[in-house]
């Protein structure tokens, strides 16, 4: 009796297994692919002011027009973060959303997960917030508007900050205040960076390489326009202004070796 | 005895409690908890521009909103709530106010507008600035003339909370405060005030016992002639911005949407207003000039202040007689919704 009962039992469990491992099989076009191999790939920016490193509010410091100036506040967006292999595959970041700031090391660092396992040859990332994330509301983590890069009476983000003084500045206590934005239509300030590699970066399972990045603050003030702090010490809204600056950072990233 | 009388009288306090609770539900006295919150498009409406994408419409997640829309300690002292400036019996506009008192008694620039079926407005503000139901909070709690907080002090409130971080958890599965938090939860409260239910909707729907008398038909016609194009039913606004010809207050250095959009030709122009409710939402206009209807009405249509991008329909149109605009109100006040500015469901939950 109790062998019998069991046998029918257990020829449930089977056929229940049957069915559940048919559902299982569904989405067929996983099973044929390998898991592909991956790394991690490490991404270090470093602000410097020239061939300086960046010093907050205690460094003076002068730009192409003569202007001296000091630095409290430099901040920026980078989005959108892309290597390309030697075989012209792309790794893409998922949620490439980073701010990086003067005030905090730690936000320099960007570890790139789940890198394939392959010759990379060359990066590219934006300089700012892609516009789908400035319409549709509000978001987390590095695009939190409490992270004081948002407009909140005029939706957006402030794609990247300076704040500093100069003698030359016209304002009572000195300020010069860079908050640049747009990512719509003509007055999108967006940038895409592309930077070669000097020689191919491999990951492997052996190798997580670093890639070194510098962000020169003295961009901002030249090239293609030069920037003097007596007539333009002031942008807080999109515009003209903001694309003349933005003209003026894209240059501002280049890869170091030290 | 001692112990059956302490039990009875604890059955003498209980049922007290209990009969206080039911008078509680008396519906002019706002029930703290609403259920069975939905968002629905009523009948022969557009779909709205947001939908609750990502922030799916809950009880939990309305009655926070709710809470937070009353919330005074949102501001930097803790005397203002959003409520403060949106009142609900003036379909959450401010009313008797043309530019809102904010935080230290200061005046801002603008009149606080109605609040309702914002889910179907692509933008906020009179001069359309902000772009997103879910973000629009962030400006008057930071505004120095309206409330002058800040995220990070109205999360570290919410968070030293208790009876918040229960909301919290029940809105979200964990305590934690975050912006996005607040701000989604803000949405739900913003994204539920929906005003269908005026005499206007009614006949559309073909209730029985609802019609319009002549005066108002005659205003119907009108108004399909001559507001209809801008103030397009059904929810009587296209949105737009328009230059209408109202002189400009030059103290308030409010250049309009041009302060968005850089552009001159938007220079003096505002997002239209819907008409819902807008006997009950005076004063009217961007900076609340006018306190009567027919004054607004007069001023709008028949003495526009040129300026060269006044809007030519507007400017060439013929004028109002003083009936006609008599027959136009008469319309006007069948959009107003009485459900919704008495509805308990969109008021202060910790109303005394
Ligand atoms: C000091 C008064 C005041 C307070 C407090 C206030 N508002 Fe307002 N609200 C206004 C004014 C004035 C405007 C119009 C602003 C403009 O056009 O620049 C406005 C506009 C709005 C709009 C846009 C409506 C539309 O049709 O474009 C929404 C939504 C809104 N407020 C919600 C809120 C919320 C939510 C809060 C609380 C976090 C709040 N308000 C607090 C005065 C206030
Ligand atoms: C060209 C588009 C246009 C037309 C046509 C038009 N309006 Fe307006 N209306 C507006 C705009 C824009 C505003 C807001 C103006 C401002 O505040 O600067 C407005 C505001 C109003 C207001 C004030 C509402 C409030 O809440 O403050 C009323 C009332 C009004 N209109 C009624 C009418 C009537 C009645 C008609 C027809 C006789 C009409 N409008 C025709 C564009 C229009």
């Amino acid at each position: 009796m109790i062998h019998k009962s069991l046998l029918k039992w257990f020829g449930i469990f089977l056929v229940a297994t049957a069915f559940n491992s048919c559902k299982k099989d569904k989405p067929k076009e996983d099973t044929n692919i390998p898991p592909v191999a991956t790394g991690a790939f490490n991404l270090l920016f470093k602000n410097t002011v020239g061939d300086s490193a960046l010093v907050l509010e205690t460094s003076e410091y002068k730009n192409a027009n003569g202007d001296t100036f000091t630095i409290s506040t430099f901040n920026y967006y980078i989005s959108n973060v892309k290597l390309i292999a030697d075989d012209n595959s792309v790794y893409t970041e998922s949620e490439s959303y980073h701010l990086l700031s003067a005030f905090n090391d730690n936000t320099l660092k960007i570890p790139l997960k789940n890198v394939p396992f392959k010759k990379y040859i060359s990066i590219s990332f934006m300089i700012g917030v892609d516009s789908v994330k400035n319409v549709t509301g509000i978001q987390g983590g590095d695009l939190d508007p409490a992270k004081g890069m948002f407009w909140n009476w005029n939706t957006g983000y402030i794609m990247a900050k300076f704040e500093g003084y100069s003698s030359k500045s016209p304002e009572v206590d000195k300020t010069v205040l860079y908050h640049v934005g747009g990512f719509s239509g003509s007055n999108s300030v967006l940038k895409t960076v592309g930077l070669d590699f000097p020689t191919a970066m491999t990951v492997s399972e052996t190798e997580s390489p670093k890639l070194k990045v510098k962000a020169d603050v003295l961009e901002w003030f030249t090239s293609p326009q030069n920037i003097s702090f007596s007539s333009l010490y002031v942008i807080h809204a999109p515009g003209a202004d903001a694309k003349k600056m933005a003209d003026n950072f894209a240059d501002m990233f280049s890869i170091i070796t030290n | 005895m001692k112990a059956k009388n302490k039990i009875a009288a604890l059955m003498m306090v209980l049922s007290l409690t209990l009969f206080f609770f039911q008078c509680s539900k008396d519906p002019q006295i706002p029930s703290p908890q609403v259920t069975g919150v939905t968002f629905t498009v009523p009948q022969g409406w557009p779909q709205p521009v947001y939908n609750f994408e990502e922030n799916t419409l809950t009880d939990a997640g309305f009655n926070l909103g709710r809470r937070l829309f009353y919330e005074k300690k949102l501001s930097r002292d803790g005397s203002i709530s959003c409520g403060s400036c949106h009142q609900q019996f003036a379909a959450f506009a401010n009313a008797a106010h043309a530019r809102s008192h904010g935080i230290d008694r200061q005046f801002g620039k603008r009149n606080a507008p109605a609040l309702f079926n914002l889910n179907w407005q692509t933008s906020f503000m009179w001069d359309g600035g902000i772009n997103h139901i879910t973000v629009q909070p962030l400006a008057p709690i930071n505004d120095s003339l309206e409330m002058d907080g800040n995220m990070n002090d109205v999360i570290a409130f919410l968070s030293a909370d208790a009876s918040y971080r229960k909301m919290f958890k029940e809105t979200f599965g964990d305590e934690a405060v975050t912006t996005q938090r607040v701000l989604k939860s803000f949405a739900q409260f913003l994204g539920a005030l929906v005003s269908s239910n005026s005499k206007y909707d009614r006949i559309q729907r073909g209730e029985a016992g609802y019609a319009f008398t002549a005066d108002e038909e005659i205003g119907k016609s009108i108004f399909n002639q001559r507001c209809a194009s801008c103030h397009a039913p059904p929810l009587f606004s296209n949105f737009s911005y328009r230059n209408i010809g109202l002189e400009p207050n030059v103290s308030l250095q409010d250049s309009g949407r041009m302060r968005i959009s850089e552009s001159v030709q938007d220079m003096h122009s505002y997002k239209m207003p819907s008409l819902r409710n807008v006997e009950v939402s005076s004063p009217y206009m961007h900076d609340g000039r006018f306190k009567t209807l027919d004054k607004a009405i007069d001023y709008h249509i028949n003495k526009p202040y040129y300026m060269s991008n006044v809007d030519p329909v507007i400017l060439n149109g013929q004028a109002l007689s003083v009936d006609e605009i008599q027959s136009i109100i008469s319309f006007l006040n069948t959009l107003t919704d009485n459900t919704f500015i008495h509805d308990t469901r969109f008021s202060d939950p910790l109303y005394k």
